[in-house]
């Protein structure tokens, strides 16, 4: 985004001069006039508004469906206001749907890998970004690379490799929160590592050397100075990890999977895709909007209140 | 002195470096591997092949069509997506009225782009379920519903949509339909994104324009679109990782992942099919290279353009 002011834009100015000499007439004729400004501000609030419904519309359908009877979803799939309200739906998906269990293991793996990722990625993005040492270079392409690699390459090695670990340590083996948020994090590493690297370059000097000065030992400076200092890109990134963890099916549906006949501990994107095939079956449709309901409300409720930061949290992710 | 930077240094990297080794360096390597046996995925029983896989990947009609279902996703996400964010900044930023202090946007425009941004904090699984039930292929589903409401489609001939292998210019239906999805969820994000960076294009630069007598449909593409260039781009190319990563929508919404009957196979599908399904893993694991070694020529190749592009301009 800073790069706007670059001086591309400018000369793209004279090179393109003669065509404004030949119309500004028509420019004048279409934005210019009072009556084509009103018709074209009237248009684009008409679009405006045409691509918000289509936005709003199917979410408002599914938590509306959600609040039917099954025979009414079927009857009048289309209509926004149920017969009567039942919230009974919403206590069915949540018990014997399960979507209270998805959303405690959620809850606990998400809790323990976001922390994790914003403190081990800061600190390797923060030796990485402002320690000279052999291998440097090395180890930060090695981050960087993992951002083109694709998932699915990875996933029966993967499986294996965990499979592996849980014979001699069970707490890792798959099926384990402490094995899902160990491979959350190391998978988010390296979006983690490549956006805080750029962050701590940008910090200044003169504070870690006056720190130093001060008598500060390494990891003082890094806890106590650095890292207040790297709020704002620390927002930016936990926003990140927050929304890219919570959305995460791929790795949660190869790794959570019962091995010797216990039942998975789901998270919630996996439990859902599961709840879409059963309740498919059992044709119980009120209890799949039920839940489709409950795994976008909170999210979408957390938007709406912090929407400033997260939009321009994620934005700043694309545009570093 | 010197000896405690090596000590803190190797202190906050072992960690991060050892997991980061453990759970992604190492599946890739094993993958790499893995695609030169006949190994099945289960067994023990594994034979070192050479090169055979990857010979055997040219001759794959599965991967030829997964192959071109990938470049039509990679050309359609990032135009749609973008044209579309295009189109309404365009109209959030310029629509407003005319004064004094030059063209407005709209009224409003605050409350719309929090409303566009929805789909972005949703999850894929949850906007896939949500859409499978959107695109039911009877009258419960909201499309053919309202379509049948209106009269528009007959009662016993509804839109098939993720079943309907019939293809529309050269292109199975069913990929267009999860290319509209694609574009719904995206466009509000880029919206937001091309937003905030014309919002940072400086006020004097319109003023002069202004004061030559542009209109605001010179202004913006004369000016607004050019200095936008570069975040474009950028959108471009995360849009072509996105593209590849539609797997999410195939693997729940489509029937039999990648149906029906192989229509909407893109790469991770046939990856996914040949390792769970046929117990090819060797195999599997040489399409995984192929697509790694696409993925970074692609991304490659995108950088080259767009800075050519900056050249040029």
């Amino acid at each position: 985004m800073s790069t706007v002011t670059h001086t591309p834009g400018d000369q793209a100015g004279p090179d393109q001069a003669p065509p404004p000499d030949r119309t500004p007439g028509r420019g004048a004729a279409v934005g210019g006039s009072r009556a084509g400004a009103r018709i074209f501000n009237g248009f684009s609030h008409l679009f405006l508004a045409v691509w918000a419904v289509m936005v709003v519309y199917p979410l408002l359908w599914v938590v509306m469906s959600a609040l039917k009877t099954d025979s009414e979803v079927i009857r009048k799939p289309l209509s926004l206001f149920p017969e009567q309200l039942q919230w009974g739906n919403f206590a069915r998906a949540w018990t014997e749907g399960h979507i209270g269990d998805f959303f405690l293991n959620t809850v606990l793996v998400l809790t323990g890998s976001v922390f994790l990722t914003m403190l081990l990625g800061s600190m390797a993005a923060y030796v990485l970004a402002r320690y000279e040492f052999p291998g440097n270079r090395l180890i930060y392409y090695m981050f960087l690379s993992g951002l083109t690699l694709p998932i699915y390459l990875a996933a029966v090695p993967l499986f294996k490799g965990v499979y592996n670990l849980g014979v001699t340590l069970p707490f890792l083996g798959p099926n384990k929160h402490l094995m899902l948020i160990l491979v959350y994090v190391a998978w988010s590493l390296a979006f983690t590592v490549f956006f805080m690297h750029s962050f701590f370059r940008t910090l200044p000097t003169a504070i870690a050397e006056a720190a130093m000065v001060d008598g500060a030992s390494h990891s003082r400076l890094f806890f106590s100075v650095m890292l207040p200092m790297a709020k704002p890109g620390l927002i930016s990134i936990g926003i990140f990890n927050v929304l890219g963890q919570w959305n995460q099916w791929y790795l949660p549906t190869l790794l959570m999977q019962s091995v010797a006949g216990e039942p998975k501990n789901q998270v919630i994107s996996q439990g859902l895709i599961e709840l879409s095939v059963n309740q498919g079956y059992r044709s119980d449709w009120s209890g799949l909007f039920a839940g489709v309901t409950m795994a976008m409300l909170p999210v979408l409720i957390v938007y709406i209140v912090f929407q400033r930061q997260v939009q321009s949290g994620l934005t700043a992710g694309v545009s570093k | 002195m010197r000896h405690g930077v090596a000590r803190f240094v190797t202190g906050f990297l072992a960690l991060p470096v050892g997991l980061y080794l453990f759970y992604v360096v190492w599946p890739f390597l094993q993958a790499a591997g893995y695609s030169l046996t006949d190994w099945g995925g289960y067994s023990d029983r594994q034979q070192f092949v050479g090169l055979e896989n990857y010979v055997r990947l040219f001759t794959d009609e599965l991967i030829r069509k997964a192959f071109w279902h990938n470049v039509f996703f990679l050309v359609t996400v990032p135009l749609f997506t973008i044209a579309l964010a295009l189109f309404l900044a365009f109209l959030l930023n310029v629509g407003g009225r005319e004064d004094k202090a030059g063209i407005r946007g709209v009224f409003g425009s605050g409350l719309y782009k929090v409303i566009f941004f929805f789909p972005q904090v949703l999850s894929l699984v949850v906007i896939a379920v949500m859409w499978q039930q959107i695109y039911r292929a009877d009258g419960q589903g909201l499309i053919n519903g309202v379509l049948m409401k209106i009269g528009l489609v007959d009662q016993d001939d509804p839109i098939t949509f993720m079943y309907d292998p019939e293809p529309f210019l050269g292109v199975p239906a069913v990929l267009w339909w999860l290319l509209v999805i694609a574009v719904w969820s995206g466009a509000g994000f880029y919206m937001v994104l091309f937003s905030a960076a014309m919002q940072s294009i400086p006020k004097d630069i319109y003023e002069a324009a202004i004061l030559d007598g542009a209109g605001r449909f010179h202004t913006f593409f004369r000016i607004t679109l050019p200095l936008l260039r570069d975040t474009v781009s950028v959108a471009w190319v995360y849009l072509g990782f996105i593209a590849l990563d539609m797997f999410a929508l195939v693997y729940i919404m489509t029937p039999s992942q990648g149906g029906p009957n192989h229509a909407s196979e893109i790469f991770a599908s046939v990856i996914n099919f040949n390792a769970f399904q046929k117990g090819q893993f060797g195999y599997a694991c040489a399409i995984a290279v192929a697509l790694a070694i696409f993925t970074i020529l692609l991304a490659a190749l995108q950088l080259r353009i767009t800075r050519r592009e900056r050249i040029e301009y």
